[in-house]
């Protein structure tokens, strides 16, 4: 991190929530854990890059330890991961433990292990809730990012959650370019699931870097999404109307009116990430070293990272404006998200690649040439494709001109 | 005033109080809602409901003086709107 300006570090002893949550909190209200790099799909914008299994990965007796600490810390629930969590073995006897534990399990699968039987376990048990990841409201959309047969296995684990009478389950979707025209389609089978539509926002994080160019949301495509926000997140609408949004669009709030949630970057002040060697990130979407705050076997455990890390302490300023501090939108987006900023090659002072005010999009044209993406620094993915890997590729509209042809008009033929 | 003022409560038995630096983060594990008591008079009022004779006591208790009764009040109608404090039913007396 570049080095610290002069900042107030005295926490107010009055002020609003965000004011209250610029300073941090004793321990995270958000965690996300993920359990397991391993992964039966390939994803073509995972955040975590995730694929293989990292032999270093935290056994059950580790992971149970943590789940320990975070009852001592009083972390209420935690969101798992992965990767997709449940082809961990002792997926299932985490869960439980968890749950004996005062620590409640709300996890994200693609569906894969989410059976008739499973999903009669989850309907037993309280404080267990299931996040099923869709990105498309159809086969066609959502296997184009997430891999042939991926929208089949997410729909029969929602069939089974439905049949096994699990209330609520989640569909969680990432908004991309290509599924925005869908969410009325999403809502629609959310309904038919009994379930609720969570969306959230696409990040250049993981192998989203390699995507994001082609996937994220268009500046019109932005307006749509927020205009639907607004009509579907409206305190007037009963809980199982309400759409969720994890709190992830508050950079949209520079359209005018904020959406229901935590308006803040909450990156190591409300958030952060456990990944599945003990590493701690400020936040699920910066896997990288420049957001690791500590590893939680080699630095004293979760608490002690949480609360001493360096890097938490500096994130648990109030950040200045920067670029954007001229802005008049400034205090409803506070300068968007860290890392979606990070990970385009944006300054961190600067305004969001997203900027509904279009300041994302002239930074990242001034840069030109001159952007550097940063390297990944860890990367899971399979090294060789599988069967379900997406192929994010347009069949050509007429056949390649042969390598051979020298013409520098090779294949051009004018009509006459 | 408020009759709430007059009556016997306490924290729902699914509650969990998280002390933090402004006062403390309340989880209810049965509708899972969260949240947040600004202030640490609150946390100490809400804390000792249970075992004060009613809600006025307990305000007293805490060191709220009189004129923010009907405030506080208030922000207990507010708890109780989601099962965070309940009126206490003493059948064990």
């Amino acid at each position: 991190m570049t080095a610290l300006t002069e900042r107030p570090t005295q926490r107010p002893e009055t002020g609003s929530l965000v004011q209250q949550f610029e300073y941090g909190l004793d321990a995270p209200i958000c965690l996300t854990w993920e359990l397991t790099y391993a992964c039966n799909l390939e994803c073509a914008h995972c955040l975590s890059s995730s694929g293989r299994r990292d032999p270093r990965e935290l056994t059950t007796e580790q992971c149970k330890a943590v789940i320990d600490e975070l009852q001592r810390m009083q972390v209420f629930y935690v969101n798992i991961g992965g990767g997709e969590p449940t082809i961990r073995p002792d997926f299932w006897e985490l869960v439980e433990y968890a749950v004996g534990h005062q620590v409640g399990v709300k996890f994200s699968t693609n569906g894969v292990r989410i059976t008739p039987e499973r999903a009669r376990f989850l309907a037993s048990t309280d404080y267990v809730d299931v996040q099923i990841s869709l990105d498309g409201a159809t086969a066609e959309v959502n296997d184009y990012v997430r891999g042939p047969g991926s929208y089949d296995t997410a729909l029969r684990a929602l069939q089974n959650l439905k049949d096994a009478g699990f209330r609520d389950a989640k569909i969680s979707v990432v908004c991309t370019r290509e599924n925005i025209g869908q969410l009325d389609e999403f809502k629609a089978l959310a309904d038919k699931y009994g379930a609720t539509l969570r969306l959230t926002r696409l990040r250049p994080s993981g192998r989203g870097a390699d995507v994001w160019d082609e996937l994220h949301p268009l500046p019109e495509q932005q307006r749509e999404l927020y205009d639907w926000l607004m009509a579907h997140t409206a305190d007037g609408l009963t809980r199982g109307e309400q759409v969720l949004t994890g709190d992830s669009f508050f950079h949209l709030a520079a359209f005018g009116e904020s959406l229901p949630g935590l308006n803040l970057c909450g990156a190591g002040r409300v958030v952060c990430l456990i990944d599945p060697i003990g590493d701690v990130y400020a936040c699920p979407f910066a896997i990288h070293d420049e957001f690791l705050a500590g590893n939680l076997l080699a630095d004293g455990g979760f608490q002690q990272v949480w609360q001493t890390s360096a890097l938490f302490q500096e994130l648990r300023s109030p950040q200045t404006g920067g670029a954007c501090a001229s802005c008049r939108f400034y205090d409803s987006c506070r300068g968007g998200c860290m890392a979606a900023k990070f990970f385009t090659g944006l300054p961190l002072d600067g305004p969001d690649p997203e900027c509904v005010q279009g300041y994302g999009e002239s930074a990242l044209a001034q840069l030109g040439r001159d952007r550097v993406i940063p390297a990944a620094s860890q990367d899971h993915s399979k090294a060789t494709p599988t069967r379900n890997q997406p192929v994010m590729l347009q069949l050509l509209t007429r056949p390649p001109v042969s390598a051979c042809a020298e013409s520098p008009l090779a294949g051009f033929e004018p009509q006459i | 005033m408020d009759a709430l003022l007059g009556e016997p409560w306490t924290l729902s038995p699914s509650v969990a109080l998280r002390p933090e630096p402004f006062g403390a983060l309340a989880y209810h594990f049965g509708n899972r809602r969260l949240t947040f008591l600004k202030r640490p008079e609150l946390v100490a009022v809400v804390r000792g409901l249970g075992t004060a004779p009613d809600v006025r006591t307990a305000l007293e208790d805490a060191g709220v003086p009189a004129s923010q009764h009907a405030a506080y009040a208030a922000a207990l109608r507010g708890l109780a709107a989601t099962d965070m404090i309940r009126p206490r039913t003493e059948t064990s007396a």
